[in-house]
């Protein structure tokens, strides 16, 4: 008889990396109900364009690298940056640019160097820098909330409007993002920044209507929404609450001090946390461990890093939002910074 | 120190880094008493059953044994003696699989018992403080006790420390899931247990005791304070439930805050652990005189019926625990000895417990799936979060797969205690330990070659200057003696005189000596100097002769007029039969080789060599002499491109030797031939083969005219020998300067 020979340990704990990442797709739950409250079914069409071009995407490149397909495909990774390039671009944006996006982010960012786990860059970010760089009217062409425009838009319009730029009603997107009053309607981030350059202050820009009753109609509910699915994964132990938690602190003081300095030209500590992709990025987009620090002490150093940049390029770059650049900043940074960050041995000084 | 007291006494306990909570799964076992086994039909007791050297076998197949007899003695400082559980006949003594990770063979004792269980004469010591305290610890040696938590090194090294001890750490942690040895141990024994802490209490005089255990034993933990209640120094520390707590390192850290630094041993810093159940043995030992040949052995696992705790023999086959405990035939997957988080599969049934065997587990397929399907690791670094040594296990896994052994050793490979805390979380099922395991292993296997290569470098590097160092001896000795002997010359003494015109006598002989030696090419010179001047001429005579011979050889280039030529002079002369062959068989050689040019091959010379030899049967020796010329001829003949001097002269050495008593002969002979050949090789060079060809038949030709006619006159006057010689040796000369004249 052959018993079976294996090395210790000989139990384990029931999880698994897919069924992390299955995990990681529900916590988005919450954000993507929001983004269809407030923002229509664009994101949701983009979400099922890139999960389609990404298990496609992953499929071939697996078969090309004979790979085992059957359990890498599923493994939820793909699947997990199809979501997350989906939830980022702008609701009615192009097909291909959700199309285009996913094929960058599995083909080039994740297999080309290696495939899960090799990855430098978060390929969901990379194909969003890469879209935003190269397709700058497409990627910044941002729907306004529902609740402020004047135009209806059900599902079937917002599919017409991705496929064919123009409703059946033969809206285009521009007419869409219009306001009642005749102005194009923007983020509030980008509100804010262009209101800042024309000489408004900050309380001026605040009566913007995009800006709404707190701090940005329709993202401020966003951003709570995925710190609610963020909170959830912590609970779940999914991820440390050590990266969401340095990069929303160290955002929070560089904010508060610009605030403090100068409350006219600088938008305040909760405009910068509820706007944005930044409760996405604090705990969807910072805490991708493939790309990020290794040791905790090192991912404390990338999250705050993280945090000064968004506030930097938010305040002084030429793009209104910045999750996006300053993750892939710190992608770069994370080797260094584990280089210098490794924990204390026991028993060595 | 106080405030580390006073600490343990709130309750209060330090933090060691990462460490999980695996399910425990005690409860299978936790509440069964106790079990004595029945005698298994044969015992296997493997000689080495610890940390260090075997003991030597004291008893051999056949002889009968009674329970508590020494089967090995120890020699050695780290080797404790195995002692038979039960009294029996040894059956046998050979190598059987034991329990060990490598699932290798070694030699074990085979025991059969014979049911009566006799024991030997035993000593029982009830006061053990009568006892030296080296007599104690000789007791603990040879009662065979070694660590039981899992290690297995001998206890009577670690009590008998001569380092100051602050605490003595009892570790009753038994982090492991399933195993409950130690708790029910405790709960059953816990006098015996508290004697045996006395005892160390006795030997070591720390400071404090402390008895490290987990919170998930309240029963035990209360046999331990009733126990324990008359000893002050017995603090009793219950300690949450966090796997690994009951490793040693983790243990101190919680207990005492303190870390062992890398490398150092705990009683550096004042501390001895010892475990639980080796206090039992160390009592049982010092006090009741019983050696350690049994043991609580937690059977356990969902494959079983009757999952319990078991008085086990040392040397029990597994096979018979696990029949005992109801092991269903279709259940047997995967039997481990030790606990789920660090112990090893078992190959097969047969292997016996021993001293460090805590646990068999057989866990049923879905307890522990064997389904460790790996996959890529996504730097989740929940493996460092649980490290309690604070390693970056992520990182170790990296360089393990690049096996980087520098970057290893610089994430400190080596304080990882195999915990298996990484693998345990690792979401990836990567199997981390066994990668730790084999890098560890790699390094120290480089480690032991460059130990000996760094040794054979040293032991090279010490010859060469011993080498040095002598010839620089012998120099000196030397050029001392030389000085010596100049001042002893110059001192103008009488003696000093004789030696100054001895030495002066042999530096001329040997001048004399060397101007004999440079004139042996000129052949006339040696022929006049010998006294055997007939045998000499005779040579030089047949060489002419053959010469003559060969150039109208040549003249004819016909291989078979050669042939037929030679008879003529043969018959004609009676009396110098003998010579007449030894030429005619240079001759026929030497035609031969100049008709054929010069790339004729080697194997043809000599066989054409053999030739002659064949037709001159009579004198033995010239005609070798003749051959080994020859012979020297023809090779440098065939390779004139290559000639190699060396190559000749050895053959013309060999030819000289072979012909000890024609010693001049053939010198003389040698002569011609090194002669002839340096003009050969003179001329060769410098044109191609055919020219050399066709200028040596010119030459030729021209000698052909003069020497036949001196040769007839030569030999028919026999007598002027002298002059025969003289005229041979003139023609060589000649010939010589001739060849020289046109190589020029």
């Amino acid at each position: 008889m052959a018993y079976w020979i294996a090395s210790s340990p000989h139990n384990h704990i029931q999880g698994s990396t897919p069924a992390l990442m299955r995990l990681v797709i529900y916590a988005t739950i919450p954000g993507i109900l929001a983004q269809w409250y407030f923002f229509g079914w664009g994101n949701l069409i983009h979400i099922g364009l890139a999960l389609t071009t990404a298990l496609v995407a992953e499929f071939t490149v697996l078969s090309l690298r004979e790979k085992k397909v059957a359990e890498q495909l599923f493994d939820g990774s793909a699947m997990l940056t199809a979501v997350l390039i989906g939830i980022s671009l702008p609701a009615l944006a192009p097909w291909w640019i959700s199309v285009l996006g996913a094929l960058f982010a599995i083909v080039i960012v994740k297999q080309l160097y290696g495939g899960i786990g090799h990855n430098p860059f978060n390929p969901a970010m990379a194909a969003y820098v890469m879209l935003l760089i190269s397709f700058p009217v497409q990627m910044t062409s941002w729907q306004p909330p529902l609740a402020l425009m004047s135009i209806p838009l059900d599902f079937s319009n917002t599919l017409s409007v991705i496929f064919t730029q123009f409703t059946f009603d033969g809206y285009s997107l521009e007419q869409l993002r219009t306001h009642v009053d005749g102005y194009t309607m923007a983020t509030p981030l980008d509100t804010v920044k262009t209101n800042i350059t024309l000489g408004l202050t900050i309380s001026e820009s605040m009566n913007n209507p995009v800006i709404g009753e707190y701090v940005g109609e329709g993202w401020q509910w966003l951003n709570a929404a995925f710190l609610l699915g963020g909170l959830f994964l912590i609970t779940q132990k999914a991820i440390s609450y050590v990266t969401p938690l340095s990069f929303l602190a160290s955002l929070f003081i560089c904010s508060l001090i610009a605030f403090l300095v100068s409350p006219d030209s600088n938008a305040s500590t909760l405009f910068h946390w509820f706007n944005g992709a930044t409760m996405l990025g604090a705990f969807f987009i910072l805490t991708d461990p493939v790309s990020g620090a290794t040791s905790v002490k090192g991912r404390i150093v990338v999250a705050a890093l993280a945090g000064f940049l968004v506030f930097i390029i938010r305040k002084f770059g030429g793009y209104p939002d910045a999750v996006a650049f300053s993750v892939l900043l710190c992608n770069m940074a994370a080797p260094l910074i584990d280089q210098y960050t490794r924990p204390r041995t026991y028993g060595h000084s | 120190m106080e405030s580390v007291i006073e600490r343990i006494e709130k309750g209060h306990f330090w933090k060691f880094h990462g460490g999980i909570h695996p399910p425990e799964m005690k409860f299978l076992t936790k509440d069964k008493p106790i079990r004595p086994l029945a005698m298994p039909p044969e015992l296997t007791i493997p000689v080495q059953q610890h940390i260090g050297e075997a003991g030597k076998l004291i008893v051999k197949a056949g002889d009968v044994v009674k329970k508590g007899q020494a089967l090995t003695q120890s020699l050695m400082p780290l080797s404790v003696p195995v002692h038979a559980p039960t009294s029996g006949t040894i059956r046998a003594i050979e190598n059987a699989i034991i329990a060990h990770p490598s699932g290798l063979s070694e030699l074990c004792i085979k025991l059969t018992p014979d049911g009566e269980d006799k024991s030997i004469a035993r000593h029982i010591t009830p006061d053990y403080t009568s006892l030296s305290k080296h007599d104690i610890i000789e007791k603990i040696a040879q009662s065979g006790i070694a660590g039981m938590g899992g290690a297995g090194f001998p206890t009577h090294i670690k009590v008998n420390t001569h380092a100051q001890i602050n605490y003595l750490i009892i570790n009753a942690a038994e982090c492991e899931p399933y195993i409950t040895a130690d708790d029910l141990l405790i709960r059953e024994h816990s006098t015996t247990i508290a004697d045996g802490i006395n005892i160390l209490d006795h030997l070591l005089e720390p400071a404090f005791i402390l008895i490290g255990i987990e919170d998930n034993k309240p029963e035990a933990i209360k046999a331990l304070q009733k126990a324990t209640a008359n000893n002050d120094k017995v603090k009793i520390c219950i300690l949450p439930t966090k796997y690994p707590t009951g490793g040693e390192k983790q243990l101190i850290m919680a207990l005492t805050g303190k870390e062992v630094p890398s490398g150092v041993l705990p009683s550096k810093l004042g501390i001895v652990m010892q475990n639980i159940a080796t206090c039992f043995a160390i009592a049982e030992a010092v006090i009741h005189d019983i050696p350690l040949t049994k043991r609580v052995v937690t059977v356990s696992g969902r494959a079983l019926e009757k999952p319990q705790n078991v008085w086990a023999l040392l040397g029990t086959p597994v096979e018979f625990l696990l029949q005992q405990c109801g092991y269903p035939e279709q259940q047997r997957k995967h039997i481990i000895m030790g606990g789920p988080m660090m112990g090893f599969s078992l190959p097969n049934t047969q292997v016996p417990v021993v001293k460090i065997t805590n646990c068999v587990l057989a866990p049923s397929e879905q307890e522990i799936p064997n389904d460790k399907h790996e996959v890529e690791c996504i730097r989740c670094g929940q493996c460092a979060d649980v490290c309690p040594s604070q390693l970056l296990p992520q990182e170790l896994q990296w360089s393990a797969k690049a096996n980087d052994q520098q970057q290893l050793e610089t994430l400190n490979l080596f304080d990882c205690i195999e915990c298996g805390a990484c693998a345990y979380v690792c979401p990836s099922h990567i199997p981390l330990v066994h990668y730790y395991r084999v890098a560890k292993a790699e390094i120290r296997q480089q480690k032991q070659l460059d130990i000996k290569a760094e040794k054979a470098k040293k032991r090279f590097e010490a010859r060469k200057a011993r080498l040095e160092r002598e010839k620089l001896a012998r120099e000196e000795k030397h050029r001392k003696a030389a000085e010596a002997r100049k001042a002893r010359m110059n001192s103008g003494t009488e003696q000093a005189n004789k030696e100054k015109s001895a030495v002066a006598a042999a530096l001329a002989r040997v001048k004399a000596k060397k101007a004999q030696t440079s004139n042996t090419e000129n052949v006339e010179n040696k022929e006049l100097a010998s006294d055997q001047q007939d045998k000499k001429s005779q040579v030089a005579a047949a060489i002419a002769r053959a010469k003559a011979k060969k150039q109208a050889a040549v003249q004819e280039s016909s291989p078979a007029q050669t042939e037929s030529q030679p008879p003529t002079p043969e018959n004609n002369q009676g009396d110098e039969n003998k010579k007449a062959q030894i030429a005619q068989a240079i001759a026929k050689a030497k035609a031969k080789k100049q008709a054929a040019t010069s790339q004729d091959t080697e194997v043809e010379n000599h066989e054409e060599l053999n030739e002659a030899v064949k037709v001159a049967p009579v004198d033995d020796k010239k005609a070798r002499i003749a051959a080994a010329v020859e012979k020297a001829k023809a090779k440098k003949q065939v390779a004139p491109e290559k000639p190699s001097e060396l190559d000749t002269d050895k053959t013309e050495e060999t030819a000289a030797t072979n012909s000890p008593a024609d010693d001049k002969k053939a010198r003389i002979a040698a002569a011609v031939a090194k002669a002839k050949a340096k003009k050969l090789k003179e001329k060769n060079p410098q044109s191609a083969p055919t020219t050399v060809d066709a200028s040596t038949n010119e030459e030729q030709e021209k000698e052909v005219a003069i020497t036949p006619p001196l040769e007839a006159s030569e030999e028919k006057s026999a007598q002027a020998l002298d002059k025969k010689a003289r005229i041979a040796a003139a023609v060589a000369k000649a010939k010589a300067k001739k060849q020289q004249a046109e190589s020029k």
